[in-house]
């Protein structure tokens, strides 16, 4: 695979040349615009996946609901009000005519309808969609441990043995099994066009379960406000074949530098734009360690206006 | 000596922040100057600023949210220009500015703005619907403003000394706590609003208590106008809702200062118990907001239709049962945090069936207007503006209630753009149709008409401009928040939406022309009937402005819609009901507690965020002493005589009688 993007996070941390790295990121982002320009644009009306198909599904199957009930509601906003303006002696004017029970049934009566019957969407929705739902239980899906940090995304590829920040990689067509936490503040992890989105959050566990069943590279964001580099938390998603994967795997493995205690700790200092990298291999259990927090969380800003300006954490020697 | 503050604390390398300081800074002693040389000063302090009359301290709260409103909308201006400009690069607010003010933008439109508008009206109007001569408790009152003032002034000193929060509206942690917002940012955030939170408070307690106790002669719960309904289940959530900001927030600060765990990641603490509790608060919050605002369009659609509210009864168990649902509806904010599927679709069904009653109340306002006389007056206009807008909003909502949906949208422009749509097109619709219809009656005169309909209708096609294409940005998967991006089909729509933020900023400056020219013009727009819209509740009695006692004497209520029956029987009779016999009428002295209060608070609460200790204590004492001294005051009431009441009333009834002949009985 494209070996020229990897870089090893040790030297992009040193990050003090940012409009190099903004400049290269440009570069990353020039390369896969053509892509972009078909992938994003109506992402989640655009879905490339079942969870994200079924999702839109849903999302449109109640708005027809809806606009049902409020498309005529409008119209009769406007034709009473015309009809009934104090210029138009056609129209009756009854000053007294205050209550009908005939109406009062019909305007309960008609919302509630409604209700029920998107109730009924919802409640079937909810639990055919739960995040924690597997996809599939005869294909075995891929496990992805994802950690979010100030401000990347690190994915971790237990069975594999490989880990890569700033971007996913995966096959088409298999279940992907997410776990996801948080090295700090809290992020959502959300790929517009595989559906649906949950948070991170430090030392506990979310799950999700998705599915990507097009080749391409879609674009993968944060969507809950993490702190100053939020809007650089976007990751490419590069959805590849089976074999293409493997061979990203094996290209992956043993270059680079290990992902252990040390390089984790180093890595979650306060950092934005980091180009996407790999890790060669992950120490097992790490990402159980974070999630019971042996690797304590993140360190925040080292000061702030009228904040304390103390020196910043020491990266914690694994233990 | 002065804990944390230091020259460092004010922003000197910051232009615009500096530029934005010494402009107001120009400003404020330029109205000081004008107030002291004018010798204006004697005046407000007794008639304003230290007065108890609760339609003083209703307008004074509208005064307080006109101003933020303005400083709100600058900010939602440079947050559309940031967003415009920001693809690819990094525009020209840097994150930790740009993130101040969108935090800064939703505290205070909500806070700072929203609430004392609807107070204020609250405040003004109720009271006098009531047949009232003041609310439960004057001082109360007055002391309830002054601290929410409070809050606003702290918030805005945070602009030039520090900062304010980068985190948001809501500060969730564990971004808010002070291993990741170290600066004083979140500080500010948590005094202010806690200040502001307890004058609040203290409001809600108020007025629940004046709907429930001060009410005139016969009227009965059932004959009260809608919008004191309202008001009472606003107030009732306020009660019940705002000691959960307070204990919520105060966790947050014991975390900050006293090294607690509530909401940390460490130690045991769950930052998910913040956002269960601050939801829990924040839902109610909404209706708090929004049911006010629905009591003005009854008022609204029923005077301009020229036919009572239609299906009132309907309309109290609408709004009473939204009161209570809204209480049960709070985790839909966080259906993406993983609750599992069982309690995502019954709080997603809770949530869809809060939209019953609101559907049920948006038919009986088109019933009010079937068969009726629609005059399409500028508080009508946003009336009609609101039904539509809100519809819209409505149907996003019940969308976003469908977790599915939800799992695509949670926290998306889509988000952003629906509840824009449901706080602009409800809440602020309604705070401007109610300062148009009970503008005349607080200052005796009427805002232009013309200029208010030109303001309606930037503000509403700017609305649609500004914020559908947020909609759209939602479904291409844009989120809240982003300071810059790098996905350039997101950027034409951005551009539309700023050029929406455009039409509505001509909005609010008409909206300031029709102000001052209508105060330049007031003679010819002086409303001396009292009456000026051809009302049916009790305030239309009075004279405008109401004397400081609303009623020289208490208003036999015999049914719904008081006032109306009145008119129409001395219509049909062609005479006033006989004069009544005048007594001395005893109101509340004014009391300078308030004022002096959020003296003592703006202290204790910028020596709370810069840790100057000495400070803290020194302001507290002085605010308990302010306490002691009003509790234990002697003369609380100052009698009003006979003869003054007498011919006050006199007066409003020679124009009342003058009138009658003109007055057509609705057929």
């Amino acid at each position: 695979m494209d070996t020229s993007k990897r870089c090893s996070p040790r030297a992009a941390r040193n990050g003090i040349n940012l409009a190099r790295l903004r400049s290269a990121l440009r570069l990353c982002a020039c390369a896969t615009l053509p892509l972009l320009l078909t992938a994003c644009h109506w992402a989640v009306l655009d879905p490339r996946g079942p969870v994200g198909q079924a999702d839109r599904t849903i999302l449109i199957d109640s708005l027809a609901i809806m606009l049902a009930i409020g498309v005529p509601t409008i119209i009769a906003t406007f034709a009473f009000a015309w009809w009934f303006r104090a210029s138009n002696t056609r129209a009756r004017y009854r000053p007294d005519w205050e209550f009908s029970g005939a109406i009062e049934l019909v305007v309960w009566a008609i919302p509630a309808m409604v209700i029920i019957l998107l109730g009924g969407v919802a409640w079937i929705g909810s639990h055919e969609l739960d995040p924690a739902k597997p996809l599939s239980d005869r294909v075995a899906p891929l496990d992805v441990q994802v950690v979010s940090l100030d401000w990347k995304w690190l994915f971790i590829y237990p069975q594999e043995g490989v880990a890569s920040v700033n971007q996913l990689v995966v096959p088409v067509g298999v279940p992907l099994r997410f776990a996801l936490t948080s090295a700090s503040v809290w992020n959502v992890f959300f790929v517009p066009q595989l559906g649906s989105m949950i948070y991170t959050m430090n030392g506990m566990r979310t799950q999700m379960n998705l599915q990507a069943d097009e080749i391409g590279t879609l674009h993968g964001l944060s969507a809950h406000f993490s702190g100053d580099g939020f809007s650089d938390m976007h990751f490419p998603v590069r959805v590849v074949r089976a074999d293409d994967f493997a061979a990203w795997v094996k290209a992956s493995r043993g270059v680079g530098p290990t992902l252990d205690d040390t390089t984790y700790m180093a890595l979650a200092r306060q950092s934005a734009n980091l180009p996407a990298s790999t890790f060669g291999a992950v120490t097992p259990e790490l990402f159980a360690k974070v999630l019971r927090q042996e690797l304590p969380p993140g360190p925040g800003p080292s000061t702030e206006r009228g904040g304390a300006a103390e020196a910043p954490e020491a990266p914690r020697k694994g233990n | 000596m002065w804990g944390k503050l230091s020259w460092e604390a004010v922003p000197f390398h910051e232009p615009i922040v500096m530029v934005t300081s010494a402009v107001v800074a120009i400003a404020i002693t330029g109205v000081l100057a004008w107030v002291i040389v004018k010798g204006y000063l004697p005046y407000i302090w007794k008639e304003w600023l230290s007065s108890v009359d609760h339609k003083r301290i209703g307008v004074m709260y509208i005064v307080l949210a006109l101003v933020m409103l303005l400083r709100g909308f600058a900010d939602a201006i440079l947050m559309r220009s940031q967003q415009a400009v920001a693809m690819g690069n990094a525009g020209f607010l840097p994150p930790e500015h740009y993130n101040q003010i969108f935090s800064a933008h939703g505290t205070i439109m909500i806070f700072f703005v929203a609430m004392p508008f609807v107070i204020g009206l609250m405040n003004f109007a109720v009271p006098l619907q009531l047949g009232a001569r003041d609310v439960a408790f004057p001082v109360l009152n007055s002391v309830g403003f002054w601290l929410t003032a409070t809050g606003a002034l702290l918030v805005n000193i945070s602009l030039f000394i520090g900062e304010f929060a980068r985190t948001g509206w809501l500060p969730y942690p564990p971004l808010s706590e002070l291993a990741y917002s170290p600066g004083v940012g979140v500080d500010y955030y948590l005094w202010a609003l806690q200040i502001s939170g307890a004058g609040t408070l203290l409001s809600g307690v108020n007025l629940v208590t004046t709907v429930l106790k001060v009410r005139a002669p016969g009227m009965a719960y059932l004959r009260m106008p809608i919008f004191c309904w309202t008001t009472l289940a606003s107030n009732l959530l306020i009660v019940a809702a705002f000691p959960i900001l307070t204990a919520t927030l105060a966790m947050l600060l014991l975390d900050r200062y006293l090294g607690f765990h509530f909401f940390t990641n460490e130690a045991g603490g769950n930052p998910m118990m913040f956002m269960n509790l601050i939801w829990a608060w924040g839902h109610p919050e909404v209706y708090i907001l929004v049911l006010p605002a629905f009591g003005i369009f009854s008022e609204v659609f029923s005077t301009f239709s020229g036919k009572p509210l239609f299906g009132y009864r309907s309309m109290v168990a609408a709004t009473m049962g939204i009161c209570i649902l809204s209480f049960m509806v709070w985790l839909h904010h966080f259906f993406t945090m993983g609750a599992g599927a069982d309690v995502n679709a019954i709080f997603g069904i809770a949530t869809m069936i809060i939209a019953v009653p609101t559907g049920v109340k948006i038919y009986n306002w088109l019933f009010t207007m079937y068969s009726g006389r629609v005059v399409f007056a500028t508080p009508m206009l946003w009336a009609l503006g609101f039904v539509v807008t809100f519809v819209v909003g409505g149907i996003t909502g019940v969308l976003l209630a469908v977790p599915p949906a939800d799992f695509v949208l949670h926290n998306s422009l889509f988000l952003v753009a629906h509840f824009h749509n449901v706080i602009i097109g409800g809440v602020l619709f309604g705070v401007f149709a109610g300062y148009e219809y009970w503008f005349p009656k607080a200052f005796g005169f009427k805002l232009h008409e013309g200029l208010g309909k030109a303001a309606f209708w930037f503000w509403i096609t700017g609305f649609y401009v500004a914020f559908m294409p947020l909609y759209a940005l939602g479904l291409m998967g844009m989120t809240r928040r982003m300071q810059h991006y790098n996905v350039p089909e997101w950027q034409p729509w951005l551009l539309v939406a700023a050029a929406g933020a455009a039409l509505i900023a001509i909005g609010v400056a008409l909206q300031i022309v029709q102000l001052v020219w209508s105060i330049r013009h007031r003679e010819a727009l002086r409303d001396v009937t009292g009456d000026p819209w051809n009302g049916r509740t009790l305030e239309w009695m009075t004279p405008s402005p109401p004397p400081m006692f609303n009623y020289a004497v208490m208003p036999n209520v015999e049914g719904l819609e008081a006032y109306w029956m009145r008119k129409q029987s001395a219509i049909e009779r062609q005479a006033l009901s006989p004069e009544p016999d005048y007594h001395d009428i005893h109101m509340p002295r004014n009391s300078a507690a308030g004022f002096i209060c959020a003296f003592f608070s703006v202290t204790m609460g910028f020596a709370l965020i810069w840790h100057i200790w000495w400070l803290v204590v020194v302001a507290f004492v002085g605010a308990w002493a302010v306490f002691v001294v009003v509790a234990w005051r002697d003369e609380h009431e100052e009698a009003i005589p006979a003869a003054t009441v007498a011919s006050i009333d006199r007066a409003n009834r020679a124009t009342r009688e003058a009138r009658l002949p003109t007055l057509r009985p609705a057929s």
